[in-house]
């Protein structure tokens, strides 16, 4: 029946069960304990179960900052740094199938801003609008800059930040879609008259549609949970990751677990969606395929 | 139409304006922001604002007092070699555990659908807030932590283990519970590149599982493995947050004097120092490259 397996196998398998174990362990504690009584504290035992520091949370968010705007704004910079990856990422993926001036420099540069540390690209943004600052301060009409403070800010500065981290992943998918395309669909459709456009509207994009979904994915999550080079570079208002950061220190009820739970359950309610989205569109390509080729 | 379109002549100026936007984005917010941190690094600054005059200062207040304080080290050194040791204790663990993990994946477990579904058990937790994962710890590891409570529950110790959290123990262990993902990914993706004939092959010829392991999987699965290191050392060399959060805010790094500076709004020295931590992060991803090409070449 079974086939034999090898010693190692039970071993590695145990060791895999193990770190899902890791993985996951912590994670669920924390689901569990935003579940405390209004008397619990924050580790265990359970004192009673209850949605106690949600509504807690709801009413009054966190001591000292306001929690509901940084949400808001974490949410919106998401979704702004979600639709410019996916786009700018296909048309680069676009540029990177045929050869161009500068292409090889252009990837180099993408993947050193891949492993830079985070904190060198979040200093040096915050510097560069520093002096941008000085620049307009000193130099710009007296009319225009009344009342300036700065240049910095969520959808300057912050997206800026947030897409030096985004696009390497955004391209890096893009390249291994492309790597695995098959260009006769494309060379049928030319031959069958369509126009270049037509051709990507109708024959690559349907194609390469589910993997746009994850580039969304990674463009929203990476966004949702960014710290460390939002850091420098995010002006006066904070991010929710960045507000939450500081609170792990000072908030010492489990409003706090509350508050993981919910941005973690934002998190996997992209994640399902994405991966929900992508099944689907697989599904509809294959019964066209399975329907054509019938 | 559609002939012109594609013609070679055409491809040209159609490529370039469409990897344009990508460019124009890593131009404004990596390469000319880098740029001014090399310049910022080398000008002066007061409690005011930065002073655009050509100083060595910066670099001389970052290693003060280093060579007058041999054989003891200053700050800068000493910070530097916490963050060094923090990083190859996690380096090395990752590595590990990372190679065992992808090798399961690649070559124990046999079906495809079983094979993605695993990979994406381990990568969920990836796109999930890296601070909620950071204190999700702490009802465990706690003073009054379910580690402590079960160990006490036991006898098996007396009073609370200090150690388990704030401390480098906690910080190598977030970081672990961070980043293996960065190891297992690129090592998985090499082995299931790896000819599964070449293993047959060693093993008609008489290998045992370590030397199949050692001479053929392994060497194979090199690529990954480099990439995996380069990006868990960089982002451990670089970071401020885990080692701020898990630490206690009591272990310095080099990401922390960084933010330090910044955030007394000291610019140049903040430049300084991230011009030397950049400098550190090249020379190993250098050496790493070496030490790897080395075995290659052997």
């Amino acid at each position: 029946m079974t086939e034999h397996r090898p010693a190692s196998f039970y071993w590695l398998a145990l060791l895999f069960g193990l770190f899902v174990l890791f993985l996951y362990g912590p994670m669920i504690t924390i689901v569990l304990l935003s579940f405390q009584g209004p008397e619990g504290g924050l580790t265990f035992p359970m004192n009673g179960v209850s949605t106690y520091w949600f509504g807690k949370l709801w009413r009054e968010g966190l001591p000292n900052v306001d929690i509901w705007a940084a949400f808001n704004r974490s949410i919106k910079l998401g979704l702004a740094v979600m639709v410019v990856t996916v786009v700018l990422s296909l048309l680069a993926g676009l540029a990177y199938r045929k050869r161009f001036k500068g292409s090889n420099t252009l990837f180099y540069i993408v993947v050193a801003s891949l492993i830079m540390p985070s904190i060198v690209v979040s200093l040096g943004i915050g510097l560069e609008f520093r002096i941008i600052d000085d620049l307009i301060k000193g130099y710009a009409p007296e009319a225009l800059t009344d009342g300036f403070e700065t240049a910095m800010g969520l959808f300057t500065s912050g997206i800026g930040a947030h897409l030096t981290w985004t696009l390497p992943f955004g391209l890096l998918i893009m390249f291994a879609i492309f790597n695995r395309f098959d260009k006769r669909y494309e060379e049928a459709a030319r031959d069958l008259g369509a126009t270049p456009w037509q051709t990507f509207r109708h024959v690559v994009l349907p194609i390469v549609g589910p993997s746009i979904v994850g580039i969304g994915l990674f463009g929203f999550t990476l966004s949702w949970d960014e710290i460390a080079r939002s850091s420098q570079a995010i002006g006066y208002l904070n991010t929710l990751p960045l507000e939450l950061q500081g609170q792990t220190t000072t908030v010492t009820t489990p409003v706090i677990y509350a508050l993981g739970t919910l941005t973690t359950a934002v998190s996997v309610l992209v994640i399902t969606s994405s991966l929900a989205a992508i099944a689907v569109l697989r599904l509809r390509q294959a019964r066209r395929i399975a329907m054509t080729g019938g | 139409m559609a002939a012109t379109q594609d013609s070679p002549l055409e491809q040209g100026p159609l490529a370039w304006l469409q990897a344009l936007p990508l460019a124009l984005i890593f131009g404004v917010f990596f390469v000319v922001p880098l740029v001014l941190t090399v310049i910022v690094s080398v000008w002066n600054y007061d409690e005011y604002q930065i002073i655009p005059d050509i100083t060595s200062r910066n670099y001389v207040e970052a290693f003060e007092g280093c060579l007058s304080q041999l054989p003891a080290l200053c700050t800068t050194l000493k910070t530097y070699a916490t963050t060094l040791r923090i990083s190859i204790t996690v380096w090395a663990i990752t590595l590990v555990l990372g190679f065992a993990v992808a090798y399961f994946l690649a070559f124990h477990v046999r079906s495809q659908t079983m094979q993605m579904a695993l990979f994406l058990v381990c990568t969920i937790p990836f796109w999930t807030s890296n601070v909620i994962r950071m204190i999700s710890w702490i009802p465990l590891l706690g003073r009054n932590g379910l580690v402590n409570q079960t160990l006490e529950g036991a006898g098996l110790i007396g009073s609370p283990i200090e150690w388990l959290l704030f401390s480098e123990f906690s910080v190598i262990l977030a970081f672990v519970h961070l980043y293996t993902l960065f190891m297992i990914v690129p090592i998985f993706n090499s082995m299931m590149r790896i000819d599964r004939a070449l293993i047959e092959a060693a093993y008609d010829a008489g290998a045992s599982g370590w030397q199949t392991l050692w001479n053929i999987i392994v060497p194979l699965t090199k690529p990954g493995i480099v990439i995996g290191s380069i990006f868990v050392i960089t982002i451990v060399m670089g970071d401020f947050i885990t080692i701020g959060v898990m630490g206690g805010q009591q272990i310095a790094s080099a990401g922390k004097l960084i933010n330090t500076h910044m955030g007394a709004l000291q610019f140049p020295p903040a430049a300084a120092h991230a011009v030397i931590l950049l400098a550190t992060v090249l020379v190993i991803i250098w050496g790493l490259t070496r030490i790897l090409d080395i075995r290659k070449e052997l």
